[in-house]
Formats: C-alpha cells, sequence, structure tokens
C-alpha cells in the first residue's frame, strides 16, 4: 500500500515541528499578521496546527461549511487573495525549512490551495 | 463497557466510543470542534480514572500531569470521571492562616494551613475565598517537599478589595476557602539540562519563586536565570533570600530589575522583560515562565516565542486585576 501524504511527511512529529515555524513567518508579516493578532497564542497555535494538518493531508473532519464559517469574521475585515497568498508562502517555505521533498511540497500546497474558495468565503 | 461520569450522572460508553460522542449521544453538550484530536477545543479534566495516552497527544506536558485529555480522542479502557477545564475553581477548601507578615511596603505573605490531600505543583494558583463570597486568585509561592505551609504573596492594590482585606483584616487563626489548584506555570521534570526563563513583575515573582526552588531540589542542573521587576526598589522582595539561593546553587541566576528612578548598585535598570531578552536574544530550546503584570506577560509571550520559544515551552500567568469595587 503506498503512503499517505501525511505519513510521507513525517505524521504528527512532523506538523508539531512546523507549526512554531510556520506560526512565526506568520505573525512576523506584516501585510497578514492583524488578522492573527490574539491574547491567546496557544489556541491560536492550535488552530495553525489544525491548518497545518490539513494541509499535509492528515486527520481532520473540517468541511467546507467549517472554513466558511470559520473565517467569516476574516473576511468581514477585508481578508483577500493577497493574504491567502502570504499564507501560502509561508507554508511552502516552512516546508522547505524542515527540508521536505519538493514533490510532497506541492501536494501539500495543492490541498491547501483547494481550500482557497471556502477561507474566502466565495 | 467503561463508565463516563459527568456532573454526577453516569453514562455508558459504547465500544470504541469517544467520551464526546458518548457524551452528546446522550444529550450533554461539551465544547468541540475539530472533533479530530487537533483543536483542543474539547479539553476535559479526569478528575478519578485513568486516561489513555491517545487523548493527551498533542498537549502541553503541564495539562497532561493534570489529567487533562481531549475528548474527542478519548476511547475510555475503564471508568472515567471527567469534568470541564473550569469546573475546579470554585473555592471550597478551608485553609487557617498560620503566618502573616510583609515582605515589602506593597506584599503580604501570607501561610496557610490547608488539611492533607491538598496536592499541588509548585507556581499553580488557587482561587482564595472569603466568606461573604469575594474572591480573587492568587499563585502559590511554597514548595511542598520543602515546606508544609502553603504560602501566598498578596500585592495591595489601590482599593484593591481583597487584597486591602488581607493586609489589614487578616489574622494568624482565620480562615479561608481555597479552589484546587490550577494552572499550568509549573516545574516538569525530564530536561534537567534545558535552560529556564523565569520572568515576573510585581507579586508574579511567587510563582517564580516556586518554580525555581522545585527545578533545584528536583536536580534541574541547566541554568535558571530569574528576572524580577518593579517599577520601584521597594517592590523588590524576598531579594536576599534570593541571593542567598544563588550563592548556594551556581546554576541560578537572580536580576532584580527596576524600571523607574535613578540607577541602583547590584540592580538592572529597565524593564524585567526587556532586560531579559537582551541578554538573551536566542531562545531556541528554553522553557520560559512569565508571570505578573498582564500587559508584560502579552508581549513577553510574543517576544520569547520570536526568539525561538517553542509555543508549548511557554508557560504564562497573566495577573488580571479585578475592577475596583
Amino acid at each position: 500500500m503506498t503512503q499517505s501524504l501525511f505519513e510521507q511527511i513525517g505524521g504528527e512529529a512532523a506538523v508539531n515541528a512546523a507549526v512554531d515555524l510556520f506560526y512565526r513567518k506568520v505573525l512576523a508579516d506584516k501585510r497578514i499578521n492583524k488578522f492573527f493578532a490574539t491574547t491567546d497564542m496557544e489556541r491560536q497555535a492550535a488552530k495553525q496546527k489544525a491548518f497545518l494538518t490539513v494541509a499535509l493531508g492528515g486527520p481532520n473532519k473540517y468541511t467546507g461549511q467549517d472554513m466558511r464559517a470559520g473565517h467569516a469574521h476574516l473576511v468581514k475585515q477585508g481578508l483577500n487573495d493577497s493574504h491567502f497568498d502570504a499564507v501560502m508562502e509561508h507554508l511552502g517555505a516552512t516546508l522547505t525549512e524542515l527540508k521536505v521533498p519538493g514533490e510532497l511540497i506541492g501536494k501539500a500546497a495543492a490541498i491547501a490551495e483547494s481550500t482557497r474558495n471556502d477561507v474566502l468565503g466565495r | 463497557m467503561a463508565r463516563v461520569e459527568f456532573e454526577r450522572v453516569g453514562y455508558v460508553c459504547d465500544p470504541a466510543e469517544t467520551v464526546l460522542d458518548c457524551l452528546s449521544r446522550h444529550g450533554v453538550a461539551t465544547p468541540s470542534s475539530c472533533r479530530s484530536g487537533i483543536c483542543q477545543t474539547c479539553m476535559l479534566r479526569a478528575v478519578e480514572g485513568v486516561v489513555p495516552a491517545a487523548a493527551q497527544k498533542g498537549l502541553k506536558e503541564t495539562l497532561q500531569q493534570q489529567n487533562f485529555f481531549l475528548a474527542c480522542a478519548c476511547v475510555p479502557e475503564s471508568d472515567l470521571n471527567v469534568a470541564l477545564p473550569d469546573a475546579q475553581a470554585v473555592p471550597k477548601i478551608t485553609a487557617r492562616v498560620v503566618e502573616k507578615s510583609q515582605l515589602s511596603p506593597s506584599i503580604t505573605r501570607v501561610r496557610l494551613d490547608v488539611a492533607d490531600g491538598f496536592a499541588y505543583r509548585p507556581g499553580q494558583f488557587i482561587n482564595l475565598g472569603r466568606a461573604d463570597g469575594l474572591v480573587r486568585s492568587y499563585s502559590l509561592a511554597s514548595v511542598p517537599e520543602l515546606e508544609n505551609f502553603v504560602e501566598l504573596h498578596v500585592q495591595s492594590l489601590a482599593n484593591g478589595a481583597m487584597s486591602s482585606w488581607v493586609r489589614d483584616g487578616l489574622s494568624s487563626g482565620d480562615s479561608v476557602t481555597l479552589s484546587e489548584p490550577l494552572g499550568g506555570c509549573f516545574y516538569v521534570k525530564g530536561q534537567p539540562e534545558q535552560p529556564l526563563l523565569l520572568v515576573g513583575t510585581g507579586s508574579g515573582l511567587a510563582p517564580l519563586y516556586a518554580v525555581a526552588r522545585d527545578a533545584l531540589a528536583q536536580g534541574h542542573r541547566g541554568a535558571i536565570w530569574l528576572y524580577h521587576g518593579s517599577s520601584r526598589p521597594d517592590g523588590l522582595y524576598l531579594a536576599d533570600e534570593l541571593r542567598g539561593l544563588s550563592a548556594k546553587y551556581s546554576n541560578l541566576h537572580y536580576v532584580p530589575c527596576v524600571s523607574r528612578g535613578e540607577p541602583l548598585p547590584g540592580i538592572a535598570q529597565g524593564r524585567a522583560s526587556d532586560i531579559a531578552l537582551r541578554e538573551h536574544p536566542d531562545l531556541k530550546g528554553w522553557r520560559v515562565f512569565l508571570c505578573g503584570h498582564a500587559e508584560m506577560v502579552q508581549e513577553a509571550k510574543m517576544a520569547v516565542f520570536m526568539a525561538g520559544v517553542s509555543m508549548r515551552e511557554i508557560h504564562a500567568d497573566a495577573f488580571v486585576h479585578a475592577a475596583a469595587a
């Protein structure tokens, strides 16, 4: 049996390694960090972990509806394609930093990309 | 089949059923979101019983040690008594004041005698209750392995209902009530060489005083940097004790900091968190404890994370002051 993308990337351990790197990049990015500003950094980090799990093809039960509902308040604040692009950039950079092979990064990026319209409420 | 007890009612789990599914099948609504063990929204605490390891995957060690678990990832193998995370917060445990003294003009030390069975980790906090129902949170400065009293440092606040009463009204021999110990601000064994950064302002020293002494008592060998900040010199307290401890333990470094006024010998000038970050700009691999002034804690949390500390290694208690009555 072929391994899933999630297994190939290294499973939960890989997500754990990625979450701090990814969240740090997002917080340092002036284009998008206002959407992530919160006093509860731990809860926010858990959300980043959920996003990475989805992008890496890990076990999740999120639906398109969940994605819409979860981001609707951000869309009202002006969340648009440019912000989504920035997040995609950080996803790629994080996985590159963790030395994930390019082909797997491409697959993860495609999964993340597939949520774009739901996240942006279109 | 395993039985799950929640708010004094028992529910029988189907085979392979999670605690979350079992409760919701019986019409009991507890918070949840991803239902995949990721988002941690459905976290509960096991008051009794054994939690399967899979239900604690991804949780901070401090949460694991307090028997927190994810209801959506928990298929119980034996009976469990579970509660919502904040259900332990009501002060119901009686304690008696055994000693009261003034550590500085603004800090009152209260030592309490609590019945056996009050098991806490040094640095956790309790809610302190007065007979008329007034409740405030205070951190535990004592270490159960070293002392048989429970110690609180109560900072006097202008118009502070509880702090004024503690300073002026409370006497040795009086009774108060305590909640169960709460929070994850405590030392966890297992990485004795890891450098620790402890930053506190005002009575934020209380949990750090406990964490530092607990770590040393448990044989921690890595560097322990303790920065205690105050706006004025008389807000520093336990300075002699901490200097004595750092003379005894070469890995403990105590840095008192004062942010206002003229420079003073032996005291760093500036905000404790700024000085700590200036002296330790690269914090990769460190464990960090931040306690005290809420704004300082929030800012420092972000700053130490950006300086390389993993989110799981940051333990913070922001002291939020109740609006004056």
